[in-house]
This record gives C-alpha cells, sequence and structure tokens, in this order.
C-alpha cells in the first residue's frame, strides 16, 4: 500500500523534528505552487507500506488569511492525503488542540501525535492518553520527537487510520442557539443544492459563511451566484442579531466556542497538574534577565556583535579555501588552454564570475548556523520583541532586523544571506519592504570602495567616516522603507501577535540540518543564473575587440621598447632564479611593458561595449561628477560590488589592483585633477544607495516571488542614488 | 471585579478576559492564539521601550503591540 501523510501543527510544536525524524535524509525541500512557502517532502516505510510524507506549513488556524494557512487548507482539500499526522505540543496543549478542533471539522482523517511528553511531564503535567483520544474520537500517541521515541506507534496509528480510506464523519461543535440555528438552515440549502458539497462538508461550508472566509465566499460566488447571496445575506442576519443582542461577531462567538469546546474536554480529567500552577518556569526566569529594560539591550548588542564576529571570523578560513581554489583553477586554466577568446571567457567570465558566487559559500553557511542557533534556541524572537517599536514606526516588524544586521548592518556583512534571514518573518508586507531595503547596509563588497576613497580625500578621519556612512545607510534604509509602505507596499501592520517559545537547547542535528537546507538553496539558485549573467558582464567588457590597427599599435610599441633593451636584460625576468632581485635595467623594461599592456587595456575597455555605455552615460553622469571610467566601474559593480575598484583600476591604467592594497589607486585619484572630494563623497553615496549587485537581485526575486521585484529593486536604488549624488555633487560643488 | 482594557494593566497583573472588541484579520490572530473571553492573563512584561507588551497565558508566552492590546478587555 501506498499513503500520503501530511504533517500539520502549531508553529513550534515540533514538526520539523518529527519530520526529520521519520525522513531521515530521503527528504526534497521546494515550494509549494506560486508562494515561496517551503514544501518538504519525504518518505517512510512502514510495515512494508510507503508512505508519503508532506511537511505542511506550521498555522495556529486554518482560515484563509496568511499565506501559510491557505496553503496547508489547500493541500488537504485538493490533495486529500490519506492521513494528517497532527503535532500537538503537549505542554501547551490547549491552544495546540484549535487547530486539531478545525482539521476534524473539516473532517479530514486525522492522527494526534502528542508531542514534546518530556517537557510536558517536567512540568508537572499529566495527560491520559485514553482519555483524549475517546474524547475526540481520534488516535493519538505520545512521542517524543527529539529523540525519536513512540514514532513507530504513531505511524502504526496513523497506517490505521490511512487504511479506513477516508471514512470519517466531520465533528459537531456547537457554537449557541443562535448560530446553530443559522447553520443547520444553512446546511439545508447547502446539501439540497449540491453547493460544494463534492469538496467539502456541508457544516463547515456554514461555518465558513459565518466566519467570512474570503476564499470560500469567492468560490460560492462563481459556484451559484444565488444561493452564496442568500447565504452571504443570512449571515448578515445573524450577524446584526449578535451585535445587538450580545455585542459580538459571530467569528468571534466561534473561536469562543471553539476554545469552549476543547477546555470542556480537557475539564474531564484528561490533564493534571501535578505541581503548583503559579510555579516560575526556568524559560520566564531567563526572559527576566534577557528582555530586562536596562540589560536585555545591551546583552542583545553583545550577542549581534557576537554573531557577526563569529561569521567573519570564522568563514575567514574556509573562504581563503575556496579563493584559493578558484584561484588555482583559473591558474590552471589558464596554463592548459591557448591564447584567445576562449580562454578569456573560461578564466574571467566563467570561473571569476561563478568562483566569486561560490566563493560567498562559507559565509552564508556560518551566517546561517549562527542565525539557526539563535532561531533555535528561541532568542530570535525576543530580538524581534526587543526592537519591534523602534522598526515599527518605519513600517518594518522587529524581525527585520536581523536581515539589516546580516546584510551589512554593522559594516562588513553580505546581503546574500541578509535577504534570505528576512524568511523568519512572517508578515508579508513587512517582509518585502525588508527584502527591498536591506541592500543599502554597508556590506563587505562596498567597503574597498570605501576605504579607497577615505584614504585619497578624508585620511584624517577614516574611523569617523566610516561611522557616519553606517548611519546614512540606516537611515536611507529605514526612510525608503517607510516610503515604499506608504506606497506600494502599502497596507496596514500585519498584526504583531507573536509567540515567545519557550528557550530551548538547539540539536546539533537539527543545526546542521537547518544551515545546510539553506546554504543549498543559495547554491542552486545563485549558480545557475549567475553563471548566466558572468558570461553577458565579460562579452559586455570583452567585445567589440580593438581593431586589428591598434593592436599593432601596441605591438610595435613593444617591440620597440623590447628592440632598445640588450638581449641579457630581456632574458633576465625568465631565468631559473626567480629569487633573484632584478638588475635596474631589468625592472625599468618590465615596468614600461606593463606601462604598455596596461594602457592597452584601457584602450580596450573605453573601446568595448561597457566602456561605450560608460561614455555615453557621461553626459548624464557628469551631474554626479562621474566619468566614463567611474562609469564603466559602476556597470561591473552591477554584478558585484567587488569589481569596482578593480575597473577602477583598469580604466586608470593600473593594471591588476588588489583592493586590499589600494594605495597607489588612491594616490593617483588624490593627484588626479578629474577628482576632487565632493566627486568621493559623490561617488561613495551613489555606492551605498545603487541597484544591489546581481546575485542579490536573484536573491530579492526569489524570495520576493517575482522578478518585477527584482527589476524594481534595481532600477528605483540606481535612480534613488543618482539623485542622492548628484544632490551631494551639486550642493559639495555650490559650498 | 474592575474592567480595564489590557493596554493599562501593570506588569505582573493578572486578569481574565471579559471581551475582545475587534473583527477582520486582528481579531482572528488574537482569537487563534486563545485569547478568547474567560481566558486568564497575566502581564509577564513589557519590552524596553514599553512595547509590545508581553502575556502569559494558558501556559504560553505572547507578545502583543500596544494598539492591538486596546481591543482587549480585562476583569481585573
Ligand atoms: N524537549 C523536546 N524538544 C523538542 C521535541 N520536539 C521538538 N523539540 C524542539 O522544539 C523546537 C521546535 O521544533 P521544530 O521541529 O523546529 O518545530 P516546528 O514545528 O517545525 O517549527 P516551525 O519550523 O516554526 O514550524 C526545536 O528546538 C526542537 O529541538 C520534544 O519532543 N522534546
Amino acid at each position: 500500500m501506498e499513503a500520503t501523510v501530511a504533517l500539520g501543527g502549531n508553529p513550534n510544536s515540533g514538526k520539523t523534528t518529527l519530520f526529520n525524524a521519520l525522513t531521515g535524509a530521503r527528504q526534497h525541500v521546494g515550494n509549494y505552487p506560486g508562494v515561496t512557502v517551503e514544501k518538504k517532502e519525504g518518505t517512510y516505510a512502514h510495515n512494508g507500506c510507503k508512505m508519503h510524507i508532506v511537511d505542511l506549513p506550521g498555522t495556529y488556524s486554518l482560515t484563509a488569511y496568511s499565506v501559510e494557512e491557505r496553503v496547508a487548507r489547500d493541500f488537504l482539500v485538493m490533495e486529500k492525503p490519506e492521513v494528517v499526522i497532527d503535532i500537538v505540543d503537549a505542554s501547551n496543549l490547549e491552544r495546540n488542540l484549535y487547530l486539531t478542533v478545525q482539521l476534524l471539522e473539516m473532517g479530514i482523517p486525522t492522527c494526534i501525535a502528542l508531542n514534546m511528553m518530556d517537557v510536558a511531564k517536567s512540568r508537572g503535567l499529566e495527560i491520559d492518553v485514553e482519555k483524549l483520544s475517546a474524547l475526540l474520537s481520534v488516535p493519538v500517541a505520545p512521542i517524543i520527537a527529539r529523540t525519536g521515541q513512540g514514532k513507530r506507534e504513531l505511524m502504526d496509528k496513523a497506517a490505521r487510520v490511512a487504511e479506513k480510506k477516508g471514512e470519517t464523519t466531520p465533528l459537531v461543535v456547537s457554537y449557541g442557539s443562535d448560530l446553530d440555528q443559522a447553520i443547520l438552515q444553512m446546511q439545508r440549502e447547502i446539501e439540497e443544492r449540491r453547493f460544494l458539497t463534492d469538496i467539502h462538508p456541508s457544516r463547515w461550508i456554514a461555518i465558513k459563511y459565518l466566519e467570512k472566509d474570503e476564499q470560500i465566499l469567492a468560490k460560492g460566488r462563481e459556484t451559484n451566484l444565488s444561493l452564496a447571496t442568500w447565504l452571504e445575506r443570512t449571515v448578515e442576519k445573524v450577524s446584526v442579531h449578535l451585535q445587538q443582542t450580545l455585542d459580538t461577531y459571530p467569528e468571534a462567538m466561534i473561536a469562543d466556542y471553539r476554545y469552549g469546546h476543547i477546555r470542556s474536554v480537557l475539564k474531564q480529567d484528561v490533564i493534571r497538574e501535578t505541581y503548583d500552577k503559579d510555579r516560575v518556569q526556568t524559560s520566564d526566569k531567563i526572559d527576566k534577565v534577557l528582555t530586562n529594560r536596562f540589560l536585555g539591550p545591551i546583552i542583545m548588542l553583545l550577542v549581534l556583535m557576537g554573531l557577526y564576529q563569529f561569521t567573519f571570523t570564522y568563514s575567514e578560513i574556509p573562504l581563503g579555501w575556496f579563493e584559493a581554489f578558484f584561484g588555482w583553477l583559473g591558474d590552471a586554466a589558464s596554463a592548459i588552454l591557448p591564447d584567445g577568446l576562449l580562454k578569456s571567457l573560461i578564466v574571467s567570465g566563467i570561473i571569476d564570475g561563478v568562483g566569486g558566487v561560490l566563493g560567498f559559500v562559507p559565509l552564508i553557511m556560518f551566517m546561517f548556523l549562527g542565525i539557526a542557533l539563535l532561531e533555535d534556541s528561541g532568542y530570535l524572537a525576543r530580538v524581534a520583541f526587543m526592537l519591534d517599536r523602534v522598526f515599527m514606526i518605519f513600517g518594518l516588524h522587529g524581525s527585520s532586523v536581523m536581515a539589516y544586521i546580516v546584510s551589512g548592518g554593522i559594516a562588513g556583512g553580505c546581503a546574500v544571506p541578509g535577504v534570505m534571514a528576512a524568511r523568519t518573518l512572517r508578515s508579508p508586507r513587512e517582509r518585502l519592504a525588508t527584502l527591498l531595503t536591506a541592500p543599502f547596509m554597508n556590506c563587505g563588497a562596498k567597503l574597498p570602495v570605501f576605504a579607497l576613497l577615505i584614504a585619497a580625500f578624508f585620511a584624517e578621519n577614516e574611523a569617523l567616516m566610516m561611522f557616519i556612512l553606517t548611519l546614512v545607510a540606516w537611515s536611507g534604509a529605514l526612510i525608503v522603507a517607510k516610503l515604499l509602505r506608504l506606497t506600494i507596499i502599502r497596507g496596514e501592520a500585519t498584526p504583531f501577535v507573536m509567540e515567545l517559545p519557550p528557550y530551548r537547547l538547539p540539536t546539533f542535528r537539527g543545526l546542521m540540518i537547518h544551515t545546510w537546507e539553506r546554504t543549498w538553496h543559495y547554491i542552486k539558485k545563485a549558480g545557475t543564473v549567475i553563471l548566466g549573467i558572468s558570461v553577458i558582464l565579460w562579452a559586455l567588457m570583452t567585445f567589440p575587440g580593438l581593431p586589428d590597427s591598434e593592436v599593432q599599435h601596441f605591438e610595435s610599441e613593444r617591440d620597440l621598447v623590447e628592440a632598445a633593451a640588450s638581449p641579457a636584460v630581456i632574458q633576465e625576468p625568465e631565468s631559473a632564479d626567480k629569487e633573484a632581485e632584478l638588475s635596474a635595467d631589468a625592472s625599468a623594461l618590465k615596468e614600461k611593458l606593463a606601462a604598455i599592456n596596461t594602457e592597452e587595456a584601457e584602450t580596450a575597455l573605453r573601446h568595448s561595449i561597457a566602456g561605450r555605455i560608460g561614455t555615453a552615460l557621461e553626459s548624464v553622469s557628469y551631474l554626479a561628477g562621474f566619468d566614463w571610467r567611474t562609469n564603466i566601474a559602476l556597470v561591473g559593480g552591477f554584478a558585484a560590488k567587488e569589481v569596482v575598484v578593480s575597473t577602477l583600476g583598469t580604466a586608470y591604467s593600473l593594471g591588476e589592483v588588489d583592493p586590499e592594497e589600494n594605495e597607489s589607486l588612491a594616490q593617483r585619484l588624490a593627484s588626479s585633477p578629474n577628482w576632487n572630494p565632493q566627486k568621493a563623497i559623490s561617488l561613495i553615496i551613489f555606492t551605498i544607495f545603487y541597484a544591489p549587485c546581481l546575485v542579490t537581485v536573484v536573491c530579492i526575486a526569489k524570495e520576493a516571488g517575482s522578478w518585477k521585484w527584482g527589476a524594481f529593486s534595481m532600477t528605483f536604488n540606481t535612480a534613488l542614488a543618482f539623485g542622492l549624488s548628484v544632490l551631494a555633487y551639486q550642493i559639495g560643488s555650490l559650498i | 471585579m474592575r474592567r480595564l482594557i489590557m493596554r493599562q494593566m501593570t506588569d505582573n497583573q493578572s486578569g481574565t478576559i471579559s471581551a475582545i472588541k475587534v473583527s477582520g484579520e486582528l481579531g482572528r490572530r488574537i482569537r487563534d492564539m486563545g485569547l478568547v473571553p474567560g481566558t486568564e492573563v497575566m502581564i509577564q512584561g513589557r519590552a524596553p521601550l514599553y512595547d509590545p507588551v508581553a502575556l502569559r497565558l494558558k501556559g504560553f508566552t505572547l507578545t502583543l503591540r500596544n494598539n492591538e492590546a486596546e481591543h482587549i478587555e480585562v476583569e481585573v
């Protein structure tokens, strides 16, 4: 036999833990169609029965309000799994059963996994499993998902439910005489006209009408407009009546009675508390310190700095390995391949481009590990709690802080994991605003640009300048977030109503799975798209090549220089003894040749499409003080901000510029008549605000669920950056 | 017995919810989380900037913004 088993339950009830315990490595992560809600699937073999396990998004209820709830409900209705395993947190029974009751009302074959039995026991809660099962008429299996205890018995029970092939009668909860009467009346009509009854139980449809469930209302209007209108009018009548007599709404009554039903079940000796009820739980004691008015913010600051330190310090070593590996790969490819376009494409286009993306992997992995640690322990929810007041002013959510910090809120992060960190936000509008503004933070790749310009023009005040730039990035991000929330992402704040889960010690396995899943996502998503884009960028900076006459011109210049030197001097650099110092003549020759090479590179760059774009843009960009060289560098920066400094180097005929050692370029800029502090400030501002690098754009598009938002972030940010730079440059030039 | 808006409750004060005066998404979220009339709640504390507020009910902790707690009436 084969069966589909869906795992449902409240967030934090241990769904993921059970899913991992059941499926082990046999799992597949994807998305539910059309939305960015993760869908995990796996298989579990049980007594010769192959169970296909699907993890539903964690929800508290089954209304159609949030994406997660809609996804979970649609899956249950459309895919009709043979059985739903409803994971219920035994230490938090009453609230968890709210979802259970809704599942049972839908008539879905259900089996309860009573999880966290260990936690319940340590809190002094004794639960009569048999009685709970009898009162709800559902099989109940106590488990401890963390250790896998009780998993076999659970699957036994689930398999037995599955074998019955959906023969379940929906649970009937009484909603008080007023509503019950209305429900019966509606139910009769619904059954008579077979209104949606092929998919839903009639009583459930009536209840959904009373709850004003938008999805069902819309479906109803499509199916049978006259009946739908009658149902809506009936609901209206009851609503008015309830408001006049009891000052309440049908949906409120329904929730009250559902909880009433749960309480009446629990009261029949299902739960026994052996400890004092008012005993302060450990978690609350920790919270007294960690969310304390004075200590809380200080500890939070230390934790966030710690996360940051951890990520950027420890990822440095593997980051070095990755860099070295791609460097080696590039060198090896250069050595093997014959000179020419193919070599240039493979080395400069593919290896450098893909290496640039994959080079982030260790950083991202450490960042995700840190976040998983904060998330699984329950601390992240506290950070959101403490900071929400500030972020709310700007139309964001307390949880937005994580995305900002990771993106470079403390200068030096990376927007790619930052954008991905926004996943922890459950409010769609706040999440989008966070995604779009997090790239304004000063990520590690923007730092070399700042370092270069500060060294050239503001060398006396380096630390102060860096601090100011951090403030500029934060204010910019928050103000833009507010603007977005007032315009294109307008809408009321999503209710904050959030659970503060008890502190828990994360498990090693859980952390590893969390981290690896997210990292793999990144590799897959960024890797494929970036490959294409790096090739395009390479082509832009390569084609059209210099005309033959020009190439020959440089060729002859080189010949001329070499002819002037003696053969011994020419031989010298190629001699075996690399350690030895070159003679004065030889190094002079080497410099001359290098000068010609870099001049050729500059001319070639200017001649290429990218160069022409840069030159063409000059007519506009002069407003912000940028010449064609800066333009090319900035165009290159679309791919990755790291490219800005190295491209400036090429454009200024400096040849290869190591971003870490850009002193010569800084001196060159400082003494260049083309440059002044106003231009430097203008370029710094542009760099902070303009289009995020392509990997980030790809991530924004994926996370926001549409390429529209990727395109938006590119155009809007660039326009904003240009406006600000022009402003800064023009005002600066006046003073 | 005194009726209070939840927003006005002080830290560590307990009470029983008597009414939720809001419909729509906010109302539904509040109720889904178990804040229904008859539920006992205790104010566990407030964030450093006095908003949001953390409540203890039915054995778990919930946070609400002050303007959301505005709609909840409590008997203390
Ligand atoms: N003590 C104990 N802890 C558990 C048990 N099951 C899960 N946990 C822990 O509870 C926390 C939440 O578990 P998850 O599996 O992430 O919960 P979830 O329902 O998937 O949560 P979301 O991902 O938010 O939907 C983790 O820290 C688990 O280690 C259990 O039986 N006993």
